[in-house]
């Protein structure tokens, strides 16, 4: 049995590797380095004529690649800087002063964790404050959804933090946005890096809530995507569609290449210790 | 801030030296954990997460619609409309349905694949980081790709010599959906698997060995209860994860065939594109009761097991 297990991980390993994450990459770059007329019916084989270059190059003008990956910036990196922010410092005085009332605003800051987002009474309120379709609108309301996950993961990692370092700090004569700031923040670098993951994956992939809170009126690569494949699968323009897949997927890939360690650590560190 | 009365019962469980609930420790408290740090994360929770859903509970009672400016009350009309002709419940089991089979799915393959790829060597970890990718990709993207794998003239149908039309099949396609939902976090599921795994001390599995359990039986009966956290944590987060799902279905089916996959969130994004915002409220606040329902329970037991989080 042992022995067996052995000699038949690998193969089963490298199988099932290949057969279900391979062939349907292997699908998404065959079939964007296809023509037209090529790709009408996607299937595996090779591009008779390989113009893979041709096609990304339609679908950056198309799709308006440089404009949706500025807007996605756009939105992405305010909202992952504000909920680090505003999402830690909660956090650390949520950890540190176990009061009731702080219990009470503990559940309500976490609920969103499992509460689903009122989508659309946001459009609605969005409208009244006047930020309706705009990315500061957009910015908020991922920041209100994803503010729990953060105060979440924070507040339990700074429970694991003696106190001591903030208390020396104190004596020396330190504020508290000062302990905060210089003592607090940097302990916090690991599970910071986990939110930071978790958030960018959910913001940069999203497009439920961006088709309510800015569909049409600002690009993002994900609505852009919608909009390619809505028009192409009209079209039967797979090869398009698969193009901007492969644009779309490639930084996220890369990433993931260069930093797999520090991802694989960052997600399994938040659920599991 | 409401600082004073609530600080008196302050509790300090870190430190060593008991000198509990004296005024002078809460003054101090006060300087060093000033209240006012939670100030900005609440403002933004609050106006735009429990605003809206509070409108949640006034708009869906409403004739709100794209069509006119004014907004009046109509009490139960929305719900009696929906209920009536069968949208509610039906978008009701669909959503269920769909997130039991997505739990059961992505549990299953995430703990198949931690267990095959269990041992640290260079095949293996290499193998994780390609379960990953489906997990970093745009879930848009896959249901685009699973759209072409599976059309009738497709690739799948092709390789397996058959002419099936998996995503135009009534009583199947949210299967099928299902375990496309299940493909692309599968990855994230198999690392939580696997770190839950890591925890189990050696020595516990050599025991069972040396008392003559079998490979199996000491998987079994030892490894496989030690895992129930991870199991927890995996069903809980797929359970509601997936109900709140839109994305793999919009790409895949739009809700189709003849609506048999219109989940709650697919039914409040077309009829929001109709403009009828008020029915589309109605079901969101659908969502959100059955997600709050069913969440009580799994965090309650997601909590007894505290230690895993």
């Amino acid at each position: 049995m042992s022995r067996f297990w052995t000699r038949a991980q690998p193969v089963a390993a490298i199988a099932l590797v290949l057969s279900v994450i391979g062939i349907p990459l292997w699908l998404v770059v065959v079939t964007a380095a296809k023509s037209q007329g090529e790709a009408l019916n996607p299937d595996l084989s090779l591009p008779q004529h390989w113009q893979l270059l041709e096609n990304l190059r339609q679908v950056w003008v198309d799709g308006e690649v440089p404009a949706a990956f500025f807007g996605s910036l756009l939105v992405v990196v305010p909202t992952v800087a504000l909920l680090l922010t505003f999402g830690s410092m909660a956090a650390w005085v949520l950890a540190r002063r176990a009061t009731r009332l702080n219990a009470v605003l503990y559940a309500l800051g976490i609920s969103g964790i499992v509460l689903p987002p009122a989508v659309v009474t946001v459009v609605l309120l969005l409208r009244q404050l006047g930020l309706a379709g705009s990315a500061i609108g957009m910015i908020g309301v991922y920041t209100g959804i994803y503010l729990s996950t953060v105060i979440f993961f924070v507040t339990g990692f700074v429970r694991t933090i003696p106190p001591a370092l903030e208390e020396a700090a104190q004596i020396d004569g330190a504020g508290p946005f000062m302990v905060f700031w210089r003592i607090v923040l940097p302990l916090l670098r690991p599970v910071l890096a986990t939110a930071t993951i978790l958030i960018c994956l959910y913001v940069w992939n999203d497009v439920f809530y961006a088709f309510f809170v800015v569909g049409g009126r600002l690009d993002t690569l994900p609505l852009n995507l919608f909009r390619v494949a809505s028009a192409g699968l009209y079209l039967n323009n797979w090869h398009l569609i698969f193009a901007y897949v492969l644009l779309m997927s490639l930084p996220l890939v890369v990433v993931l290449a260069v930093a797999q360690r520090k991802i694989i650590s960052g997600i399994t560190g938040g659920a599991v210790k | 801030m409401p600082v004073t009365s609530a600080a008196v019962r302050e509790r300090s469980p870190v430190r060593p030296l008991p000198a509990p609930d004296t005024p002078r420790r809460n003054t101090v408290k006060r300087q060093t954990h000033p209240m006012w740090f939670l100030a900005p994360a609440f403002a933004i929770l609050l106006v735009f997460f429990f605003l809206p859903t509070l409108f949640n509970f006034v708009y869906a009672f409403t004739d709100w619609s794209g069509f006119k400016s004014s907004i009046n009350p109509t009490g139960f009309d929305n719900f009696t409309q929906l209920a009536s002709d069968g949208t509610l419940l039906r978008a009701v089991r669909i959503t269920l349905v769909y997130a039991v089979l997505v739990a059961l799915f992505q549990n299953l393959f995430g703990f198949g694949l931690a267990v095959l790829l269990e041992r640290d060597n260079t095949l293996n970890r290499v193998a994780r980081i390609f379960f990953l990718v489906p997990v970093l990709m745009s879930a848009l993207a896959v249901g685009y790709i699973f759209q072409a794998l599976l059309k009738p003239q497709g690739s799948l149908n092709h390789l397996l010599g058959i002419d099936y039309a998996w995503l135009g099949d009534t009583t199947w396609t949210i299967v099928v959906v299902a375990v496309i939902h299940a493909w692309k976090w599968m990855g994230l599921s198999m690392l939580i698997y696997l770190a839950g795994l890591k925890t189990i001390p050696e020595d516990l599995i050599e025991a069972a060995r040396i008392d003559g359990a079998s490979r199996a039986r000491a998987f079994w009966s030892i490894r496989f209860p030690l895992l129930a956290p991870a199991v927890t944590f995996n069903v809980a987060t797929a359970l509601l994860g997936s109900m709140n799902g839109f994305d793999i279905v919009q790409a895949t089916t739009g809700g189709g065939p003849a609506r048999t996959t219109e989940i709650l969130n697919i039914f409040i994004y077309r009829t929001f594109g109709q403009g009828l915002f008020a029915q589309a409220t109605a079901m969101s606040l659908v969502l959100f009761l059955l997600v709050a329902l069913l969440a009580f329970p799994v965090i309650r037991t997601l909590r007894r097991r505290e230690a895993v989080l």
